[in-house]
């Protein structure tokens, strides 16, 4: 089945003509999903990689019915791409962009909540399920259709842990990268009760890292609620703390955060957790036989 | 973003917040000039970033000239070493002095995004010049929160109430009241992502102030602030973060001997623990980032190798977007230029790993390739171990 997105799923690209908005819908376009049009304000009416530019979201809504859109726009503008995406009632939104402030995010996410719209990211890889639909940046060529869910907060660190399922001939059923701010739209929690319904799904690799309490309210969740075999690996295990590790979201302050912590309450919950992130595919390997 | 106490000051004396009268002196005359001018008693605060500055003798209270002589003399120029410095410490290049006040009550008073409940919460405590994170273990109930949603904004209850847990007079709440609202309003107009006052004071006159200021701002929106990106002072950074930030790399400086190059900040972190997971010690993080080029990666090498303790370099590097043909271009051509004298591993995966492979067997340097990571980083840590 998968999850969020599938060959159904009719995409718009926000900030289409700009350089990374061109390069990615074209690399999407190859993968096939099925990009129905984009935007960049002041040049609807042209055609770009053969596909309709409109000014607004709410205009290409209108002429194509799309329901996901991914937004490439340079962070000063991302918050407010998202906020026209939600108006224009887009069910699932993917935003790539990074850098966003985090008080734009804060004024976001409580928007988000009086609408029926799905926030994925800021400052994420963005979401596919191998063989339907890519919604995304990550490079297509590692990944196979299978049923391993996986859900991160890295890029690269993902395209590794992918890359070990594939070849261990398990494959993915979808793959969601939450984003590496402190606050995002989608988080763990959320991801899971996704699979948790989704029949594909028959085990899930979770990447989390240091810094906030997302891992810590997963653990507390799969303990309770998810039956299916969970997989972890926690970033950061040796990042000195008050320091920020690249992601805005990956920093340890007062002791809290850490990935002793994150890793000790997610075994506790019963996750398999991989204190070397070489052993990710094959320790699900080894779970799911 | 970090600023200095004095910088705070400012910004709060010109956001409403009110501060002890005093002046920021970087030469000895000049904070002489300003003691005698304040007139004693009054205080001598090292200005460097990092907190426990009282207690590593950084903080002085002087109550007349000669005393201000000798501790001015005593605190500039000193290497201050703290809990929060390292044990190098930090060398005191600025001096803030102010005027001393009768203090009445001391209380704790902070304003910091709350990643839970993804809001602004204020933090208040009756137990003020103590290190907050010891209030919170020992007597939890001494701390009080208020979450301010985006939607309200700063009400007067949000205010009232903590007035009335901190046991405030009537006179004392109205000024309480005063600084909350400025101070919840720099906290939003600068995007920053901490403020903190410890102490807060409530004087013989009832007067409350800010008799320390602490504001850490969100990196992702300096943009917009150009007059507070202004205020960074890169003596109190790591020099060759300074020197990684110009090349838009992501560096910061640990204290093993394994060099790390890596793409993306996950993976980069990752790299550090398998490195130690193999029984070595990482000696920097260092994210390339995505739109790498040959002129970021061989900067990217001369940082690392500015580091004395490197005995070996690992580079790690995922090629999704990146493309690892341009990779080995660029580790080729610093490796040419720098004359390295100590092993490189080098991990190469993903799109036109082929052909980086090529560049790199071709090049005639002493490199050493692995493509699995375990068989890497195992090869690193011997390599980085023998003489």
């Amino acid at each position: 089945m998968s999850i969020l997105i599938n060959q159904d799923s009719r995409v718009i690209v926000q900030g289409f003509t700009g350089r990374e908005g061109t390069f990615h819908a074209t690399q999407m376009i190859e993968y096939g999903t099925s990009i129905v049009g984009g935007i960049t304000p002041n040049k609807g009416g042209q055609i770009h990689l053969d596909k309709p530019v409109f000014n607004t979201v709410e205009e290409a809504v209108k002429e194509t019915a799309a329901d996901v859109s991914v937004i490439f726009v340079p962070a000063p503008f991302a918050a407010d791409a998202i906020i026209e995406a939600a108006l224009a009632g887009i069910a699932l939104i993917v935003c790539i962009s990074e850098g966003i402030p985090v008080l734009d995010m804060v004024k976001v996410k409580h928007f988000l909540r009086s609408t029926s719209s799905r926030l994925i990211g800021p400052n994420c890889p963005g979401i596919i399920s191998p063989g339907k639909c890519k919604v995304g940046i990550m490079p297509s060529r590692i990944h196979s259709p299978g049923k391993v869910g996986i859900i991160s907060r890295s890029g690269t660190l993902t395209y590794v842990a992918v890359d070990q399922i594939t070849r261990e001939n398990l494959g993915q059923s979808t793959g969601i990268g939450i984003g590496g701010d402190p606050i995002i739209g989608t988080t763990f929690v959320e991801a899971l009760q996704l699979f948790k319904d989704d029949e594909q799904t028959e085990a899930v690799v979770m990447i989390g890292e240091i810094g906030g309490t997302l891992e810590e309210e997963a653990a507390a969740y799969i303990g309770k609620n998810f039956n299916k075999p969970v997989v972890s690996f926690i970033a950061g295990q040796t990042a000195p703390p008050g320091r920020r590790m690249g992601h805005a979201g990956a920093i340890i302050s007062g002791g809290c955060g850490t990935a002793a912590e994150k890793m000790a309450v997610l075994k506790k919950n019963g996750v398999h957790v991989v204190e070397n992130p070489a052993e990710i595919g094959a320790t699900v390997k080894k779970i799911l036989g | 973003m970090k600023i200095h106490e004095y910088q705070a000051k400012e910004l709060f004396k010109s956001c409403g917040v009110p501060v002890p009268r005093g002046e920021a002196a970087d030469t000895a005359e000049k904070a002489l000039t300003i003691a005698e001018r304040l007139g004693y008693p009054c205080v001598i605060k090292a200005q460097v970033h990092a907190g426990g500055r009282g207690k590593a003798g950084g903080i002085q209270l002087v109550r007349n000239r000669s005393e201000a002589e000798k501790h001015i003399g005593r605190i500039l120029g000193m290497t201050l070493v703290s809990h929060q410095t390292g044990p190098e410490g930090k060398l005191v290049r600025k001096l803030l002095v102010e005027k001393g006040l009768d203090i009445i009550k001391e209380f704790y008073l902070a304003i910091i995004i709350d990643r839970e409940e993804e809001m602004p919460v204020i933090i208040a405590s009756s137990q003020g010049g103590m290190e907050i994170e010891s209030v919170a273990r020992d007597h939890p109930q001494a701390i009080f929160k208020m979450h301010v949603h985006p939607v309200t904004g700063l009400s007067a209850c949000h205010i009232r109430n903590l007035a009335f847990k901190l046991d405030l007079s009537k006179v004392q709440q109205q000024n309480f009241s005063n600084l909350l609202t400025n101070l919840y309003e720099l906290f939003l107009k600068n995007d920053a992502s901490l403020v903190e006052i410890n102490p807060l004071i409530v004087t013989a006159n009832d007067e409350v102030l800010a008799l320390d200021a602490k504001i850490n701002f969100d990196d992702n929106a300096l943009y917009r602030h150009p007059d507070i990106a202004a205020w960074r002072d890169v003596y109190e950074e790591e020099p060759l973060e300074v020197e990684a930030s110009k090349f838009e790399l992501n560096y910061i400086r640990l204290d093993g001997n394994i060099g790390c190059m890596v793409n993306g900040a996950g993976l980069a972190m990752a790299t550090m623990d398998i490195i130690k997971f193999y029984g070595g010690e990482p000696a920097n993080f260092l994210d390339v980032g995505g739109a790498t080029s040959v002129e970021k990666v061989k900067e990217a090498f001369n940082i690392l190798l500015a580091d004395k303790n490197v005995r070996a370099v690992f580079v790690n590097i995922f090629g999704g977007i990146v493309r690892t043909d341009l990779v080995a271009n660029g580790i080729v051509y610093a490796a040419k230029g720098l004359d390295i004298k100590i092993p490189i591993v080098i991990r190469l995966v993903g799109t036109n790993e082929e052909e980086g492979m090529r560049i790199l067997g071709e090049s005639q340097l002493n490199f050493v390739t692995e493509n699995v990571l375990a068989d890497a980083v195992r090869r690193v840590v011997e390599l980085a171990k023998g003489d």
